[in-house]
């Protein structure tokens, strides 16, 4: 095998599965499953060969490149199918083959109830593919190919059990959603190709150093409103909660682990754009820190379990998007924390979906507690992932977000205390509604009824909630030790250690400073749910309320966009039939000789035409008869 | 005689041997025309593999007098533009035939009737495509109304008589607008080189710029009205609501296109200052039907209709591709056209399997049909794709090209057509969950799903949108030197022009 020939196959392999799956029928419904882990893994083993080779080669040799075929080629608008694994791809290549594959195991357990477990399998790996595709493509039209194709997957996903009509409107949510920052990566592409008469990464690499600061800082709002949309960021954020309408094992990889990082990935493939302009930067920044708080206090009111998890997945990838802000060294340690929120994010949802599948698919916490003796694996390895996120030593997120939080107060000024600030402050109420969700599921008194009968999940459930536990546990160390993961993307992102010049706090003090805030919240979560009512108090602050209702973000977006869009529908539809054709018929009906003709042909039908006909030739041959005379 | 001329006769000795068939035996008949369009489709294929792709000029040319006085003659050629749209025609008429089996049934008139209608309009298909006489296209452009008004007036459903007038007038005004512009045309060749309806020969007219615009608004408002433009528009879902599955998808698929075409064909190349004058209104007026159309679809109650207003969005692109007149604009657009013919040919015909099993056009009659029909539901849901243009599908492409070649000349416009994608979804993903998604409804429990007969129609329409998704290259490859021809005559240039590295 060779390393260049063998990219093509990441995402082959799956597609063509995916499509064995779906268009086999319930013939394939015995080993559907069984083929589409297995797709999963081989793709996990190339990912892993394709890595060490990778390794092996000094730094400048690293990236290959594999052209498929020539896709587009117009003019000057010229795009090739082509394939481009570096050091950047490469990462996530393992994140999603390899949370993919564990996922795939789990499903075969959690959903082998279902009777259309075939056609799931079929979505994960054109699931699969699609995410590949998106992160191996060596262009932004590539990319964009990958990139509605997850959104595809994601809406026949969060669809899955589309005859709830909340869950079918939850699936077009997230579509539209979607495509309102698809608006942004069609305009970025334009602007890439009217700037730099290219799409391809290397192309806008080259030329952006040439262009224009108010095309760059178009091109990097147009990339950062893409990101938005697909990684759930303020202002397209009301998706993601919705979509927890999806299978559990769903939500741990698509919505947690890797699709809704995409916006990460993209910007930190563009930080050449980025890198030229503040402008941009400053917007990455703030809606960055935006939906990072905004995401944690929704996660403080949440009573829904997965609802919990999403809001905290939005608030994660705040953090990652607010780093990819902060210059180069913030683009790895975005991947950083992208990667370990990839395993502790996951193994959480896995381990929800544990608790669900023990508890009768009862979604809401106010209905567990004490959980932990009945399903103990579950508990354990749901509480490493709680320490990772939590940022507390020596797991994963210690690693990964005490270094944005670092780099952000580092930012120097107003800036670093008010990014910085908000970093901290988030990870106050990470600890606070973490602690919540483990408090509420796992320890107190039972709150469950008598039907319920909680029991661990079986091995094919518990093995992949292990394994991602132990990544919750040791991937911040690994990657971070000698600042593996950085020196790795160096070559792509350009993080040189001299940034490290102007360090206002040391990082002893940062992590202290966090390390006290998590406190903080932990204590509180600790106190304030000492005794847990099982009908959520109705009598709360308005600041309670508001993040119940997800601050008001549907109510807002049915306000000023559904409605008067709705409004404007109904508006158009009738000026339509009134206005614009109704004139067309008082014209035809004030005309009588018309009218009276219209009359003529319809009841005489072939000889009134073709008299109609003749005439009109006979006219035009007089015409130019007489002319020529 | 050329090739070209065979292909177009072919139909036609059809009809004339389906005329001649016994009236009662209608099965034999549907075979006879079935086969006869396999033989074209086929055809045109081999017309594909003679055509030479790195030409952009007309081939397979062929000349003969027809009336002597006025110097008209029955002249014929194809260039990558016509040979893509022929070859489309082709191919979606036999699966019209396939799809539509017995659509022909309880008509007004017979089976027979039905299908000699039918493959005298594809002779007349493929002959508009294919003239290079402006007079012979003008004939069969005012011709060609015959046979549809008696399909949508003699077999479709509702109020089928109504909607065919309608259509009717509308063609008809366009139809005289274009045929005074015609005589001016010609009245004006006469003084500069002896008179002649020869397409490339009226192109090397020297015309002054009032008269140019006047003889462009008759040809292009006859354009607009044929693929309709707001406010041209309103025959339209009058007429796709009444007709049937396989008639609406010749006339969207195909008919419409020959306004979009003769907007390259005779507006550019005839008249390329007055192009210039009216392209900013033009491209005001696509940017509407863009936004418009989509929110119309949003807004209707009846399948059928909400497709026609998806194609006013369409044709809203097409249009906007065109005049932006960028190589990525033109090309876009003549392989959107293409790409339009086969995903709404999807829509149509499996939006009519729905509406004939249901025996109802209402959106609000269907629902949860993903559970009954699941193959007829995922027929409808990659048809919706194609439409909303996701990448993948070949109608992504041209969608993305036409917006590209517009942005780099008229950013502003390209904007307000990136945000109709958006509207796209809406309209494509609101239709699927009141119709796929949810509970079953009452009435939709023991609806069947797709026979053989359906899917060995639908198929083929679903492998090309996805394959020329991927390799867009074989149409992009015939259609790009046709543009550069194009854009040359007409004096435009790209702004990006080579290709960066």
């Amino acid at each position: 095998m060779n390393a260049n020939n063998a990219i093509v196959l990441l995402i082959a392999l799956p597609l063509f599965s995916s499509a064995i799956l779906l268009l086999s029928g319930r013939k394939s419904d015995k080993w559907g499953h069984l083929l589409a882990t297995a797709v999963s893994a081989t793709t996990f083993v190339i990912g892993v060969y394709e890595f060490f080779q990778m390794h092996s080669r000094p730094s400048t040799d690293r990236p290959l490149t594999q052209k498929l075929f020539e896709w587009i080629s117009v003019g000057g608008f010229q795009v090739d199918a082509s394939l481009l694994l570096d050091q950047l791809s490469i990462c996530f290549v393992l994140l999603i083959t390899g949370v993919g594959t564990l996922i795939h195991i789990y499903s075969i357990e959690y959903m082998s109830h279902d009777h259309n477990r075939r056609r799931f399998f079929a979505y994960l790996n054109l699931f699969i593919a699609a995410m590949l595709l998106l992160v191996l493509g060596d262009s932004y039209l590539n990319l964009y190919v990958g990139w509605e194709g997850v959104g595809l997957a994601s809406y026949l996903l969060i669809g899955f059990w589309n005859q709830k009509p909340a869950y079918a409107t939850a699936a077009k949510k997230a579509f539209v959603a979607n495509r309102v920052g698809d608006v942004g990566l069609s305009l970025a592409i334009m602007i890439a190709f009217t700037q730099f008469g290219t799409v391809t990464f290397a192309g806008v690499k080259a030329g952006a150093p040439h262009a224009s600061p108010a095309a760059l800082t178009a091109l990097g709002a147009m990339l950062l409103l893409a990101a938005a949309g697909k990684s759930a960021q303020f202002p397209l954020q009301s998706w993601l909660g919705d979509a927890m309408a999806g299978p559990t094992p769903v939500s741990a990889l698509i919505h947690a682990a890797t699709m809704v990082t995409a916006g990460v990935y993209l910007i930190t493939r563009s930080n050449f754009v980025f890198d030229a302009s503040p402008t941009a930067q400053a917007m990455v920044v703030t809606v960055g820190a935006i939906t990072l708080l905004f995401g944690a206090i929704i996660g403080t009111a949440k009573d829904d379990i997965k609802k919990a998890l999403a809001a905290s997945t939005m608030s994660q990838i705040g953090y990652m998007i607010l780093a990819t802000g902060l210059g180069p060294i913030g683009y790895a340690f975005a991947i950083l924390h992208l990667l370990t929120h990839g395993f502790f994010k996951a193994g959480m949802f896995l381990g929800a979906g544990s608790v669900m599948h023990g508890m009768d698919d009862e979604v809401n916490m106010r209905r567990y507690g004490g959980l932990a003796k009945a399903m103990p694996i579950t508990a354990v390895t749901f509480s490493l992932g709680y320490l990772a996120i939590l940022g507390v030593p020596p797991f994963a997120g210690f690693y990964s977000k005490d270094k944005i939080i670092e780099t952000a107060l580092n930012a120097g000024g107003a800036k670093g205390i008010l990014l910085g600030g908000a970093t901290l402050l988030g990870a106050a109420i990470t600890a606070f509604y973490m602690t919540r969700v483990i408090v509420l599921t796992f320890t107190g008194a039972k709150r469950w009824d008598s039907k319920a009968h909680p029991h661990e999940s079986p091995i094919l459930m518990w093995l992949p909630m292990a394994i991602l536990a132990i990544g919750s546990v040791a991937s911040g160390f690994l990657l971070s030790s000698g600042s593996a993961l950085v020196n790795w993307l160096q070559p792509i992102v350009n993080a040189g250690h001299h940034e490290h010049n102007e360090e206002l706090l040391k990082p002893a003090v940062v992590s202290s400073l966090a390390l006290g805030l998590v406190l903080v919240g932990v204590l509180t979560a600790v106190f304030k749910y000492r005794t847990v009512p099982v009908d959520a108090p109705t009598k709360v602050s308005i600041f309670t309320t508001a993040a119940r209702k997800d601050l008001y973000q549907d109510s807002f977006n049915e306000a000023v966009l559904m409605h008067p869009g709705q409004k404007l529908t109904t508006g158009l539809v009738y000026t339509d039939e009134q206005v614009i054709d109704g004139t067309v018929r008082g014209v035809g009906s004030s005309l009588s000789i018309i009218s009276t003709a219209m009359r003529k042909i319809q009841n005489g039908y072939v000889r009134s035409y073709a008299l109609v006909m003749v005439l009109g030739v006979l006219a035009l041959v007089t015409t130019i008869w007489l002319v020529t005379l | 005689m050329s090739i070209v001329t065979i292909l177009g006769l072919i139909p036609l000795l059809g009809a004339v041997l389906v005329a001649v068939l016994p009236k009662a035996n209608e099965k034999l008949t549907k075979q006879v025309a079935l086969a006869t369009s396999l033989v074209v489709a086929l055809g045109s294929i081999w017309l594909a593999y003679k055509f030479n792709g790195s030409d952009g000029n007309f081939q397979f040319v062929e000349s003969h007098q027809w009336i002597k006085n006025f110097n008209i003659n029955y002249a014929v050629g194809i260039d990558g533009i016509s040979l893509t749209l022929i070859v489309m025609t082709a191919i979606l008429v036999p699966i019209v035939f396939l799809a539509g089996w017995n659509e022909s049934e309880g008509g007004r008139w017979s089976v027979k009737t039905f299908y000699i209608l039918l493959l005298t309009l594809e002779t007349m298909m493929i002959g508009v495509f294919a003239a290079t006489d402006v007079f012979l296209f003008y004939v069969i452009f005012e011709a060609m109304l015959i046979p549809v008004y008696f399909l949508i007036g003699g077999y479709g459903r509702g109020e089928r008589a109504a909607a065919a007038m309608k259509f009717l007038m509308y063609s008809l005004f366009g139809g005289l607008l274009m045929l005074a512009a015609v005589i001016g045309v010609y009245i004006i060749s006469t003084n500069q080189n002896g008179g002649t309806f020869d397409v490339t020969a009226l192109s090397h007219l020297t015309i002054d710029k009032p008269t140019q615009n006047w003889l462009f608004l008759g040809f292009f408002i006859a354009f607009a009205i044929k693929a309709p433009l707001w406010p041209f528009h309103t025959w339209l879902p009058a007429a796709a609501k009444s007709a049937t599955a396989g008639t609406s998808t010749l006339l969207l698929g195909v008919l419409d296109k020959i306004g979009t075409y003769g907007m390259i064909r005779f507006c550019m190349t005839l008249f390329p200052d007055a192009t210039k004058t009216f392209t900013p209104i033009i491209i005001v007026l696509a940017v509407i039907s863009i936004l418009y159309g989509a929110f119309l679809a949003i807004g209707q109650k009846d399948i059928n209709s909400l497709i026609a207003f998806t194609s006013i969005s369409h044709f809203g692109f097409i249009t906007l591709g065109i005049f932006a007149m960028t190589s990525q604009g033109i090309s876009g657009a003549s392989f959107y056209m293409v790409n339009h013919g086969f995903s709404t040919a999807a829509l149509f015909l499996v939006a009519g399997w729905m509406i004939k099993r249901r025996d109802s056009s209402q959106i609000s009659d269907f629902g949860g049909l993903q559970r009954v029909t699941p193959v007829m539901a995922w027929s409808f849901f990659l048809a919706g794709m194609s439409a909303l243009a996701l990448p993948g599908l070949s109608s992504f492409i041209s969608e993305f090209l036409v917006l590209v070649g517009t942005f780099t000349k008229y950013p502003l416009a390209a904007i307000l057509g990136t945000t109709g994608i958006v509207l796209a979804a809406l309209y494509v993903l609101i239709v699927v969950q009141r119709t796929l998604h949810g509970e079953t409804t009452p009435g939709n429990e023991n609806l069947t799903d797709l026979t053989v007969r359906e899917k060995v129609a639908i198929a083929p329409v679903i492998a090309i949108l996805v394959i020329l998704g991927f390799f867009p290259k074989p149409v992009l490859h015939v259609i790009n030197p046709t543009t550069a021809v194009v854009m040359e005559h007409a004096g435009a240039t790209d702004p990006i022009a080579k290709a960066g590295k």
